[in-house]
């Protein structure tokens, strides 16, 4: 237990835990920023845990019938569409609250994966490849903490693509006036409907993707406890993020790196309160949430169509 | 309709059936004249039946229940370790007429099958991995389950041989007496072959997490352990974890080989069938329940995986005498004297422990030599 000195076992746990977010992360970020994009259009979508878990399975289908992962991580974005596409169809219909089409599309996503998913539990399908950032030191513990894969860079480049077009293209601008003023935007003569839709199946499309690094990366397999809620956290992520793009990729490297604490704590000998360790993701989510819940207070940066933001 | 009947799968179904004279009816009246004059099992999973795990084990034996004459078999897949596992068992009872119940979960037992039992007195209740005990509950309870801690200490042998580290991962679900027997039996396992072997833990909180799994097999290989093994529902994760880093791996439950060629050294599985078919024939033929029901290697309820490439000869070796002295039923895994991992005597000098008795079966420490807290 103490065969290290106190600042090694410092290094190696910083070490682990830089690890673990880097890992880890990655669905956290693709939700997280597919739910950014439609909500910053005014909509909520809370099924994106459904289509995490439906864009992991159809993933995985795809790249074990076809051998190409890629192939995969497409057919899950696809998948993540489609029920976009259902959630901004079904909100655009009169008096329909998004909240409760989201939740009904959790339970619909994550029962048809379940439902789909059951010969695909046993096959090992190809995974994605990984990319060694770490080649260049001997230690085997930086390699492998340094070993991501290609999906992590390129969301964090669209978290940035998203932080410039948010402010300074012209799609963005309209996506954001649509979001925080529809009256306004249909004045502007933009559509309001039609951009809503299409944020939402924007938004289900990066959700299908996190849902395929999950199956076909890390952990790397199919089965019906492969999510666990990482899909809600996410959409809690961007509230705490005050939908900020680039606060969004922070906030899921931090998710990453308090799901690693329970493991790398245990693994360096400090096993006491593990069970407290094991839920920091969750009191995280709940100290933020109470955080930047702070009564009184007006909400910075809340697109002004929400539903939760409308009285 | 007519050319359907002829069909592979409706044969099947009216072989499960049995019901020979049946040729000419329609499929309702097979349904219920099956339902009145055979034996309706009802069986429970707290995951899918085909996890490469623990509910795989029990499913392989379930099948060879199907095959038996005269029982029929309605199953469950998914059901928490909650009230939900009551309104389960109520609806195998009162719809499918069920009077033989297999609740396969450990926390199924206290209090979901304790109190339908005192609720259906008529109903047989048997429970995987449960201690029953006479007196306190109700004849119509039984327990059963493998002491696959003997199968652990083949495993930890086979890990402590190929170990260079001598440093040893166990990825645990909870401390749950089981799951503490098959640390412990591991660690000692390994010990026999150096005494100086460690075995790190990582309890994970649940039965089945596989991204804490996976960060769990992470976290152990960074800190230099080379083999791992788990008990957790489905050990998929962390097999295949351990192969594409190039470590080693043991099962658990059923044999995961396929998915680690290379690093798979041993597992420790299950074989089920045999109590569940001595459970089902002693309700056939209208005998007492059987309340309690232990086995091991001797008894054919755990068996090892076979070996795999990476397993020298002399480890080989070594394990085949102490399993060859399991089977004889003389070979005490827990003998005194035992300390555990804070330095208490858990188990006194000359006192030893047979692999029968209850007292292991309330396990709640960690042996020295485990690096981990319950």
């Amino acid at each position: 237990m103490s065969e290290t000195t106190d600042g090694l076992a410092f290094g190696s746990l910083a070490l682990a835990l830089l690890g673990g977010a880097l890992r880890v992360s990655t669905p956290f970020l693709f939700v997280s920023l597919g739910e950014c994009i439609t909500e910053k259009s005014g909509r909520i979508n809370l099924g994106l845990e459904g289509t995490l878990v439906l864009g992991a399975m159809g993933g995985y289908g795809v790249s074990l019938l076809t051998g190409s992962p890629w192939l995969g991580v497409l057919a899950a974005g696809l998948c993540g569409v489609l029920m976009g596409l259902l959630h901004g169809g079904l909100c655009s219909l009169p008096k329909v609250n998004d909240i409760a089409v989201g939740i009904a599309l959790m339970l619909f996503g994550t029962g048809l994966a379940f439902f789909l998913g059951k010969p695909l539990i046993q096959p090992q399908a190809p995974m994605l490849p990984s990319v060694e950032l770490g080649a260049w030191s001997d230690d085997e513990q930086i390699r492998s903490a340094l070993r991501i894969n290609v999906l992590l860079p390129v969301g964090l480049a669209l978290a940035g693509l998203l932080h410039w077009a948010f402010r300074a293209s012209r799609w963005g601008l309209a996506l954001r006036l649509v979001g925080d003023n529809a009256a306004a935007a249909r004045a502007l003569g933009y559509p309001v409907v039609p951009i809503r839709i299409g944020a939402t199946a924007a938004g289900g499309f990066l959700a299908g993707v996190g849902g395929a690094f999950l199956s076909l990366y890390y952990p790397g397999s199919w089965n019906e406890g492969l999510s666990s809620g990482q899909g809600l956290m996410a959409v809690a992520l961007v509230i705490f993020a005050r939908w900020s793009p680039l606060r969004c990729a922070l906030a899921a490297l931090l998710f990453g790196a308090a799901g690693a604490l329970g493991p790398a704590l245990q693994s360096q000998g400090i096993t006491a309160g593990y069970y407290l360790f094991n839920a920091a993701p969750y009191v995280l989510t709940l100290a933020l949430m109470a955080a930047s819940w702070t009564p009184g207070q007006t909400l910075a940066g809340a697109p002004g169509e929400l539903s939760f933001t409308q009285r | 309709m007519a050319q359907t009947r002829f069909s592979a799968g409706r044969r099947d179904i009216l072989r499960i059936l049995g019901t020979g004279a049946a040729a000419s009816a329609l499929p309702f009246g097979i349904g219920l004249a099956g339902a009145a004059d055979k034996l309706v099992v009802g069986v429970i999973y707290v995951g899918p039946r085909d996890d490469f795990g623990y509910n795989q084990a029990q499913a392989q034996a379930v099948a060879a229940l199907k095959k038996m004459p005269g029982v029929k078999v309605v199953e469950e897949e998914k059901v928490p370790e909650t009230v939900a596992v009551q309104k389960t068992m109520e609806a195998m009872i009162n719809q499918d007429k069920a009077s033989l119940i297999f609740a396969t979960s450990f926390g199924y037992f206290d209090p979901h099958v304790l109190k339908m039992a005192e609720k259906y007195p008529n109903v047989r209740f048997a429970h995987c991995g449960g201690l029953w005990t006479a007196g306190k509950h109700p004849k119509n309870v039984g327990s059963f389950f493998g002491y696959i801690d003997e199968c652990q200490y083949l495993d930890g042998i086979a890990a402590a041989s190929v170990s260079k580290s001598k440093k040893l991962g166990f990825i645990a679900a909870k401390p749950i007496p089981q799951v503490l027997r098959n640390i412990n039996a591991f660690l000692l396992g390994a010990r026999s072959v150096d005494p100086k072997a460690t075995v790190k833990v990582i309890f994970t909180g649940d039965w089945s997490l596989p991204v804490k799994e996976a960060e769990a097999a992470n976290s152990l290989i960074d800190q230099g352990v080379d083999v791992l093994t788990c008990h957790v529902d489905s050990p998929k994760v962390i097999v295949e974890t351990a192969e594409r880093r190039g470590v080693y791996s043991c099962g658990y439950h059923a044999s995961q080989a396929k998915l680690a060629p290379k690093g798979y050294l041993t597992g420790a599985e299950w074989d089920w069938q045999t109590p569940y078919t001595q459970i089902v024939k002693a309700t056939l033929d209208g005998k007492p329940m059987v309340n309690f029901l232990r086995g091991g290697l001797k008894d054919g309820f755990v068996k090892p995986s076979p070996f795999g490439p990476a397993v020298s000869a002399e480890a080989k070796k070594k394990s085949e005498a102490v399993k060859a002295a399991m089977l004889k039923g003389d070979f005490p895994i827990f003998k005194g004297p035992l300390l555990d991992n804070t330095g208490k005597t858990v188990v006194a000098a000359g006192k030893v422990l047979g692999q029968q008795d209850p007292l292991l079966e309330s396990m709640n420490y960690l042996v020295d030599g485990v690096i981990g807290q319950v």
